[in-house]
């Protein structure tokens, strides 16, 4: 198993000024999305639509799936299908050898991530360039995405500026962002000429007309589609929707949750290869049929990939998205990590207080601290719960279930507390009370309260 | 069995019993669309005016610094601007590299977030035309204006001509520390004409 969440968030946690820096940039991304929301009377409705819209799809994904296969052909698009990440890898890695590219200019796709195609591809001779600006930077540092939505939001622009001097060659001491997105755009501008071949995701597949959508603010994908002669998209199952109209929807909500923006500057719809050349889209299960098997977490298969349930999420403001060994942070990511590899993400469904705040601003309504809740039983069923929680879980069942022995642990700590307040600090046991301060123990327990106040009621 | 089947029947077996999809919500309609559009330009960091006729859209071109400056530029518009270089004499849109401003006719507008659909016949030979040009600018007619992008889809044909754009401002980012930076990769400005 790989470290927990909270080891991981201890250490992103000790700097503090950064921590408290991470945690307001991400509140304020998360107010910004309020606004938004609140700007559309019909929110709630457009809510309730876009997760019907996504339950109804998942119950008929094959069929919408078929019919966007058929008609993306009848635009001369090829479609290709993927078992999983490696299947996926070889298709992409195929179609750029055939061409002889070396050179690909790709915009965000958390897919590719998943997959591993960027270590794939550089094996086999072939330069991968990532040109979302923020995952540039963390291509660039030689580190994976910390958000979806805002890959580097966990780095200071003073870092940037020295990384962006190290290996792009500005002068050294770059600070100010608008400088620092001139270099990157001069240098990706040299990037995007030279490239081959356009790899992109895919944010939504329309069954209906066979094309896809990708939306970005920078133009990035539009870029680096829209010079070389190829273009290779990857999509998992889950991103087809039944109708054009359905983009109406989904539009609606997406932005406005991600960014608080109302809608992205570029929403690219293609239905064929650019002239004279040619479009591949890449169909990748990957684990999504193990995931629509089950009931209690297939809603998780609705995600939009806004990002809404990281930036209000308590715990990933606090703890950064490195904190979490999936490479989808935050609660989604959570549910997602945990179902793909229980063991070695099993602590994510626990790095949540369950407040219940990444259900409410979700724009497709997934039950998502329902599901990590589930996901908790769920690991506790199969007996991988860390040593620390399940003798502590067995411990707390045996005492709950005996009310004697109940009544004399409150009164042992009530005494303990009392008389040793940093105790409730001490051992594996402390870590909720580390940082805070426990209000003073009560002399005696409600019970005691109830039993005396009972008894001078009676006549 | 190849991935395809695979892939496809896994997903059959997974699939629990069809959920009806639901009636789409009415969206909020605006008493101006038109002010509320040239209002929604601005918020996402273009800049957007109303003119009367093509005549005045000519004349308001004229004295667009993006345009009066430029010293190679596009337009797509007829009746628009005179451009400085012919499309049609280049053969690779890599050539298109240096453009200062490409002038594009949109079909839709959206009032709700100062969208403009552009579908790629308006784009000429080179699609890139609209995302390398160091500024754009887009003309819609004022009939064309809706006031959500429901309404907009209603209204459009996604498929043909095969590509096709919602553009909503300038090219912008906020990667680095949250900050709004206006011109990442695409147009470093984006100026909305409704004409009528």
């Amino acid at each position: 198993m790989k470290a927990s969440h909270a080891e991981r968030a201890a250490a992103f946690a000790s700097d503090v000024p950064h921590a408290r820096w991470h945690d307001t940039a991400l509140w304020f991304v998360r107010v910004k999305r309020d606004r938004a929301a609140a700007s559309v009377p019909e929110w709630e409705r457009l809510r309730d639509t876009a997760s019907g819209i996504k339950a109804h799809t998942l119950s008929r994904l094959a069929d919408y799936l078929e019919e966007f296969e058929a008609n993306a052909r009848k635009n001369g698009i090829q479609v290709h299908w993927a078992r999983d990440g490696a299947e996926h890898n070889r298709i992409v890695g195929e179609i750029l050898e055939r061409r002889g590219v070396k050179l690909v200019a790709k915009s965000k796709s958390m897919l590719t991530e998943e997959c591993g195609l960027n270590p794939y591809l550089e094996a086999r001779g072939i330069e991968v360039v990532d040109t979302d600006l923020g995952e540039r930077i963390v291509q660039l540092a030689g580190e994976p995405p910390s958000h979806i939505v805002m890959p580097a939001i966990h780095r200071k622009k003073e870092e940037i500026g020295e990384l962006f001097h190290e290996k792009l060659g500005t002068p050294a001491g770059l600070s100010d962002p608008k400088t620092l997105t001139e270099a990157a755009r001069q240098h990706l501008r040299r990037k995007f000429l030279g490239a081959q071949a356009g790899l992109t995701g895919v944010n939504f597949a329309i069954a209906e007309t066979g094309g896809i959508v990708v939306v970005t603010n920078e133009g990035n994908a539009d870029m680096g589609t829209s010079l070389p002669p190829l273009h290779v998209a990857s999509m998992g199952v889950e991103k087809v929707i039944p109708r054009a109209r359905d983009l109406g929807v989904f539009l609606r909500v997406l932005a406005r949750s991600a960014t608080g923006q109302p809608v992205s500057t570029y929403t690219t719809h293609f239905h064929g290869p650019i002239r004279g050349g040619e479009m591949h889209v890449v169909v990748v299960d990957n684990g999504r049929s193990d995931i629509l098997a089950r009931e209690n977490f297939r809603r998780s298969l609705s995600c939009i990939r806004c990002g809404a349930c990281l930036n209000t999420c308590p715990v990933y403001r606090r703890s950064g998205g490195y904190s979490y060994s999936y490479l989808i942070p935050g609660p989604i990511g959570s549910v997602l990590g945990a179902q793909r590899d229980a063991r070695a993400h099993g602590s994510l469904p626990f790095a949540s207080s369950l407040c219940g705040s990444c259900s409410d601003v979700c724009p497709v309504k997934i039950d998502l601290h329902h599901e990590l809740l589930a996901l908790r039983e769920d690991i506790a069923a199969r007996g991988i719960l860390p040593f620390g929680k399940r003798v502590a879980m067995r411990f707390g069942s045996f005492v709950l279930r005996h009310p004697a022995l109940y009544r004399a642990a409150g009164r042992a700590a009530r005494f303990v507390l009392r008389a040793f307040p940093s105790a409730a600090r001490l051992g594996p046991g402390g870590a909720w009370a580390r940082q805070r301060e426990l209000p003073a123990a009560p002399p005696r327990s409600f019970r005691d309260l109830f039993r005396a106040a009972s008894r001078e009621e009676r006549p | 069995m190849s991935s395809r089947e695979t892939v496809l029947s896994a997903l059959r077996r997974a699939s629990a019993r069809a959920v009806p999809r639901p009636e789409d919500p009415e969206p909020t309609r605006f008493d101006d669309p038109v002010s509320h559009f040239l209002e929604m330009v601005k918020a996402v960091g273009g800049a957007a005016s109303r003119v009367r006729d093509m005549a005045a859209l000519d004349a308001e071109l004229a004295s667009l610094p993006a345009w009066a400056q430029a010293k190679k530029a596009v337009s797509l518009v007829p009746g628009a601007g005179r451009s400085s270089l012919d499309l049609a004499s280049v053969a690779d849109p890599h050539e298109l590299e240096g453009l200062d401003t490409a002038v594009i006719a949109g079909e839709v507008a959206v009032a709700e977030n100062g969208a403009v659909w552009v579908p790629g016949r308006n784009l000429g030979p080179h699609r890139a035309v609209f995302v390398i040009a160091e500024h754009l600018v887009l003309v819609v007619p004022a009939v064309a204006v809706v006031s959500s992008m429901q309404e907009a889809y209603a209204r459009i044909e996604i498929e043909r001509p095969g590509y096709g754009l919602f553009i909503s401002g300038p090219s912008k980012t906020a990667d680095i520390e949250q900050a709004l930076v206006v011109g990442a990769h695409g147009a470093r400005s984006c100026t909305v004409f409704v004409v009528g």
